[in-house]
């Protein structure tokens, strides 16, 4: 059977603890820039905590959302490459091929929730972080676009074992860094063509919600969440 | 006075024949404008696309307005001179060569930026359709791949379109000359002898390339609209870009014409060719492009208000009261509010009135792609996403330096072939 890749947040889990940002840096080489750079707003992160403040002094709630590539169905960013770098593979994920990549941003434009990030510069690591580059995951020059992967070199070595091993894929099978490293567990990863599995209970949740539902994208990432976060209303 | 067929061509032919001080002090000065801007490309492409204003989220910027301006510019010479030739207006004979020249070097500007824009420059030969070791065509989905095939169809048949006429020009240079100049213009006239033969046969080319030319130069401008059109992008995604773009090319074009022609007139002493007659006649051809371009900015605008759409709405009071609203006013003024009496009064429609006209509408034309890209990219739909923009001296730098190689390749193109067509004015002469 073939695999959907999907992904819920759990809104009202998450703490903005930033963790799943610095997991997802480190596991997918992901460069930093810098203060100045990223100031400038050239921050490569993968993964953004959006923060939202809501309601009026004193009563304010402050709202975290993780932002992340919705690995939409239905891509903005896909038809508009003119290599073929952003394609959908088989798995249902916005694939993205950086040795295809020119750089003409068109795919980061069409994005609408600006989470691709684009190499301005050729990447610099200074010491020691120069040490825990991950081996499974290459790196990007200069003019390429970048984003979530849903880490594909985790899912594709799963893949891989489960199938040396003559079994199908188990639930938690594979973890992204960024839900492996979650600890409030706001993250939730797992095959949406599995109706059993964690992520597919949770996509059929009431309480789901898909980012920018009317661009009719349609995400595989559900956000869950309340109605409201004020006192008065719950 | 009526000149003779004698003294027209004297007049015409001074420009290739004759070299005054002036020609290679412009050459010098362009040419020093020109080297800077290739000096910037190469430190942009030794360092990284970094070393440019762009961020995320606006990641087109600079060079993307510069590469719809000049494409737009380049609607200038084909199709105004395909139109006036079809409904064989006479005083289209001194202007259709100025306006053609224009558009062949416009278009290779314009062509250039995509190029200069991409983050990695060295493989832009991807977007051609080549059997290749990647095993990959293009992504015809792609209107950028539209764009590359639109641009280069354009390029050919306008290049086809200038250069048949030039043919009889060039023989009429070669037999008048001597030494180098003879041998180098028997090439480029391609073996012209004036027979009825070969006349019959220019004229029929011609007949099919002024037909030809016009769906080419509306797909391009069409297509460069698609760009933005074709992604969800607020502001962008609308049904009216593609005839918005055309209109406003064409506004664009007619005015670089008009500048071009004032410069010719005066350096090459052409007074007595582009005269009144054909400022005063493009002048209408610009009030009315000047209208067309306020009714689609209000068409565009209203329906936006009306529709009411929360992240449409962020972008169009950004540039409406927001932090662009000077440049908004300003363009409005530059295309319409200044350039309109002094194109409609018919006592202003002078020669300096038009320039003056033409010369506001073209900055106008290029803060109009600036903020028709900018504010979009910087306010998309989440807003802890949005960003802005500011231009780094390498883009400026590059910007200039277009503006120079255009003036810069028309100069060089002058003093080659005779800017207005010697054998169509004489053919005029004859009536």
């Amino acid at each position: 059977m073939s695999h959907r890749w999907g992904m819920a947040v759990d809104l009202d889990r998450c703490t903005g603890c930033s963790a799943c940002v610095i997991a997802c840096q480190a596991e997918n080489n992901v460069p930093t820039v810098g203060e100045e750079a990223a100031l400038k707003g050239r921050i490569m992160h993968w993964i953004r905590i959006e923060r939202y403040y809501e309601g009026e002094f004193p009563n304010v709630r402050l709202r975290f959302q993780p932002v992340l590539c919705q690995q939409c169905d239905s891509a903005p960013c896909e038809p508009v490459c003119p290599t073929y770098a952003s394609y959908h593979t088989s798995e249902g994920l916005n694939g993205q091929v950086y040795n295809r990549c020119i750089g003409t941003r068109y795919c980061a434009n069409a994005c609408p929730y600006t989470v691709r990030t684009f190499n301005f510069f050729n990447p610099v690591w200074h010491k020691p972080l120069h040490l825990q580059l991950n081996p499974d995951v290459s790196i990007r020059q200069v003019g390429v676009m970048e984003k979530c992967t849903f880490c594909v070199q985790r899912i594709k070595a799963s893949e891989i074992q489960a199938e040396a091993e003559g079994r199908e894929l188990r639930e938690g099978e594979p973890t992204p860094a960024c839900v492996q490293t979650c600890a409030p567990k706001a993250l939730v990863f797992g095959d949406l063509n599995d109706p059993e599995s964690e992520v597919s209970r949770l996509a059929r949740s009431r309480r789901g919600t898909k980012l920018l539902n009317e661009l009719g994208t349609q995400p595989k990432i559900t956000y869950l969440q309340r109605d409201s976060w004020n006192e008065k209303d719950r | 006075m009526k000149k003779t067929a004698e003294q027209v061509q004297g007049d015409l032919l001074r420009s290739v024949l004759e070299t005054s001080w002036r020609f290679p002090l412009a050459v010098a000065v362009l040419g020093i404008f020109v080297a800077a801007g290739f000096s910037a490309w190469i430190y942009q492409i030794y360092t990284g696309i970094g070393v440019a204003g762009l961020n995320r989220p606006v990641f087109w910027g600079f060079y993307i307005t510069n590469f719809v301006f000049w494409i737009g510019i380049s609607h200038a010479g084909t199709l105004i001179s395909a139109i006036l030739r079809l409904s064989n207006a006479t005083w289209r004979r001194p202007i259709t060569r100025c306006a053609e020249v224009i558009t062949v070097f416009a278009l290779m500007i314009g062509a250039m930026f995509p190029i200069i824009h991409l983050g990695r420059s060295w493989l832009f030969y991807w977007l051609a359709p080549y059997p290749n070791e990647r095993g990959l065509w293009p992504n015809y989905r792609s209107p950028l791949v539209w764009d590359f095939f639109a641009i280069n169809t354009y390029l050919i048949g306008s290049i086809t379109f200038l250069i048949l006429p030039i043919i009889p020009d060039c023989a009429l240079i070669r037999d008048k000359s001597a030494g180098w100049r003879r041998k180098v213009y028997s090439i480029l006239s391609l073996g012209w002898r004036g027979t009825q033969r070969q006349w019959h046969q220019l004229e029929t080319a011609m007949g099919i390339m002024t037909i030809v030319i016009i769906p080419v130069a509306v797909s391009v401008h069409t297509i460069v609209s698609w760009d933005f059109a074709m992604t969800p992008v607020p502001m962008w995604h609308s049904t009216i870009f593609a005839p918005y773009f055309v209109a406003g090319a064409i506004f664009s074009g007619i005015a670089a014409l008009i500048i071009a022609m004032v410069f010719l007139r005066s350096f090459l002493h052409l007074e007595e060719y582009l005269n009144l007659q054909c400022f005063d006649n493009l002048g209408k051809l610009l009030l009315v492009m000047s209208l067309l371009w306020f009714y689609f900015i209000f068409a565009e605008r209203l329906t936006t208000w009306y529709g009411n759409t929360r992240s449409e709405m962020d972008v169009l009071w950004l540039t409406q009261r927001g932090s662009y609203r000077g440049l908004f006013w300003l363009m409005v003024c530059c295309n319409f509010v200044f350039p309109f009496p002094l194109l409609a009064i018919k006592k202003l429609r002078t020669i300096l009135g038009t320039f003056l006209a033409s010369s506001t509408i073209v900055i106008g034309m290029w803060i109009e792609r600036y903020l028709i890209i900018v504010p979009s990219l910087s306010h998309k739909f989440l807003p802890y996403a949005w960003g802005t923009y500011r231009p780094t001296w390498v883009e400026i730098t590059i910007t200039v330096a277009t503006f120079c190689s255009m003036a810069l390749l028309y100069i060089l193109f002058s003093k080659i072939v005779p800017v207005v067509s010697i054998w169509e004015l004489k053919a005029g002469l004859r009536r």
